[in-house]
């Protein structure tokens, strides 16, 4: 009962393992906006369901530690004394930094963890690391939140410069989606780099200036720290720094970082998105 | 519990062969090998010094399948039997994408939904969130999905357990739920890979049911099964294949007549 279809294209079937054009693919994930933020939602609850403290824990884990950076690097190792405001300048860091670490380690796994839904369900496999970093977005609020209420009990009024911290939150949404989906794919290929990126994450905390001041550390060497301001993160760190603290000199608002930033996340978010859309078909395989 | 609307569908079993008909699955002979790890091979005496890093090179070439051709039909739902290690699932794979054809073709009209033996959609969260993030991934609107939510869990038989989290389930609750989200669309490809054998009687006359409904509604429906009962009584064709190879491929009881009688 098979007589053989000579073309199959012609009765409007695709090849199973081909890709929609990227136009179709980028409508198809935005049109699923509402999974995205849903398990991202869900995510959020069921992280913290079995715990006592339950979503406490959203802004207690940063705030613990803060507490512990606070510690061993402003009272234990005294680099306070350099910086000034060191707390806050600390908080914002660890505060920012957060969701920069967060958004790689889990948008690592964004799509080898979920192999069940990838395997069983059908569709656009983007929405995973969208969600991913939309969850870490929306962990990220709340503590920003609590950073502003500090700032402000510390004696730092607000100023027009804090509504600024909107784009950047904008632009380093996009800038960490961007990142999840080139590291999504590469786990798929190989995944020993969910073994490597901690490593990775750490080498940016150290050298990114979380718990010191690269501009007061190398002082004398302005060519090395105008290299260092087209490191993303530390860009995001320190406008960020500069935005919310006017009390010193060190927070004048370098307003280079704005295009700096600006490139990064839409250059990041192209190339990744890209990238991540022509392995489509390979997610979920079984080798 | 309340008995969901059990669809009434007339027994007809007519296994037409129209031209007509629009093909909705087209393999074109076929092959599909896998090169694996070889790490469960008896050891020799060279195995006990050569250390991991030796052992993991050697690769073997398992042929699962050697020139499968076939059309599957909207309206079709096509029973695929043979033996354990035969290459059903291998098939069916290849037709969702998710196994590369090392040679040959596949052709689909959408992208298919592949029910299997196994893991929950989400473990952590309750079979509820489940639900709804399974319509949304499907690209049901949220409304949408609220409009036939009782359907999909009076459908499921679950709605005891429903906020509880999946990973407290059972094997034949988690395939009820899974069978339950998967059908809420209608016109596509369903792929049933032996995930109701873990469900209970009332359940399978239930999906079987949900299966020639589908095949009613112009949808395309695979199933690979042991049971020779659940083949006869929801599909309308069947393929019998062995050893990677196509064996038989025809009305129902032609079939499942020479299988047993192998």
């Amino acid at each position: 009962m098979t007589q053989p279809v000579e073309d199959p294209e012609a009765f409007g079937l695709t090849r199973v393992g081909g890709r929609p054009p990227l136009g179709t693919y980028l409508r198809d994930v935005a049109s699923r906006k509402d999974f995205i933020v849903s398990l991202a939602k869900y995510r959020i609850e069921a992280e913290n369901q079995r715990k006592r403290l339950g979503m406490f824990w959203v802004v207690l884990k940063p705030l613990l530690n803060a507490l512990v950076f606070g510690l061993v690097f402003g009272i234990l190792m005294k680099s306070r004394r350099s910086t000034p405001d060191f707390f806050e300048f600390l908080l914002i860091g660890v505060f920012m930094f957060e969701f920069f670490s967060s958004s790689l380690g889990a948008g690592a796994k964004s799509i080898t963890g979920n192999s069940a839904l990838v395997q069983s369900l059908s569709f656009p496999r983007m929405a995973l690391p969208v969600s991913v970093v939309t969850q870490k977005f929306m962990q990220l609020v709340p503590t920003l939140t609590l950073l502003l209420v500090i700032l402000i009990g510390s004696g730092h009024l607000p100023t027009w410069n804090w509504l600024l911290m909107i784009p950047v939150l904008v632009f380093y949404y996009l800038f960490c989606n961007g990142l999840a989906f080139f590291v999504a794919r590469m786990t798929v290929h190989v995944r020993d780099l969910t073994n490597l990126l901690p490593f990775v994450t750490r080498l940016f905390f150290y050298t990114t200036g979380i718990f010191f001041a690269l501009d007061v550390r190398f002082e004398g060497h302005p060519k090395f720290l105008a290299i260092m301001e087209f490191q993303p993160v530390y860009a995001f760190l320190s406008l960020s720094r500069e935005l919310l603290l006017d009390s010193d000199p060190l927070y004048d608002v370098r307003l280079q970082f704005w295009p700096i930033i600006a490139c990064w996340s839409f250059g990041l978010l192209i190339l990744g998105a890209i990238y991540f859309w022509a392995a489509e078909e390979q997610y979920g395989r079984v080798t | 519990m309340a008995e969901s609307p059990e669809i009434e569908t007339p027994e007809t079993e007519t296994p037409e062969v129209s031209t007509e008909r629009k093909p909705v699955v087209v393999i074109q002979d076929l092959h599909v090998e896998y090169k694996v790890f070889a790490t469960g091979k008896r050891a020799t005496a060279a195995d006990t010094t050569s250390g991991m890093f030796k052992r993991a090179k050697r690769m073997q070439t398992v042929h699962a399948l050697k020139g499968i051709t076939f059309t599957a039909y909207e309206n079709d739902s096509v029973g695929i039997i043979g033996s354990n290690g035969s290459g059903k699932s291998t098939l069916m794979r290849a037709i969702t994408g998710l196994t590369p054809a090392t040679r040959g073709a596949v052709y689909a009209s959408t992208r298919p939904s592949m029910l299997g033996v196994g893991a929950a959609l989400i473990r952590d969260l309750s079979g509820q969130r489940n639900v709804m993030l399974g319509g949304l991934a499907l690209g049901f609107s949220k409304a949408e999905i609220e409009e036939r939510y009782d359907d999909i869990v009076d459908f499921a038989g679950m709605r005891q357990f429903i906020d509880l989290p999946m990973r407290t389930y059972s094997s034949g609750m988690t395939a009820r739920l899974k069978f339950a989200i998967a059908t809420i669309r209608n016109h596509e490809i369903l792929i049933v890979d032996e995930a109701l054998a873990v469900g209970d009687r009332q359940f399978r006359q239930r999906s079987e049911d949900r299966i020639r409904e589908i095949r009613d509604n112009a949808g395309t429906v695979f199933l690979v099964s042991h049971s020779m009962q659940s083949i006869r009584d929801t599909c309308n064709r069947v393929i019998w294949i062995e050893k990677g190879e196509l064996i038989m491929d025809g009305p129902t009881d032609e079939v499942v007549t020479a299988y047993e009688n192998a």
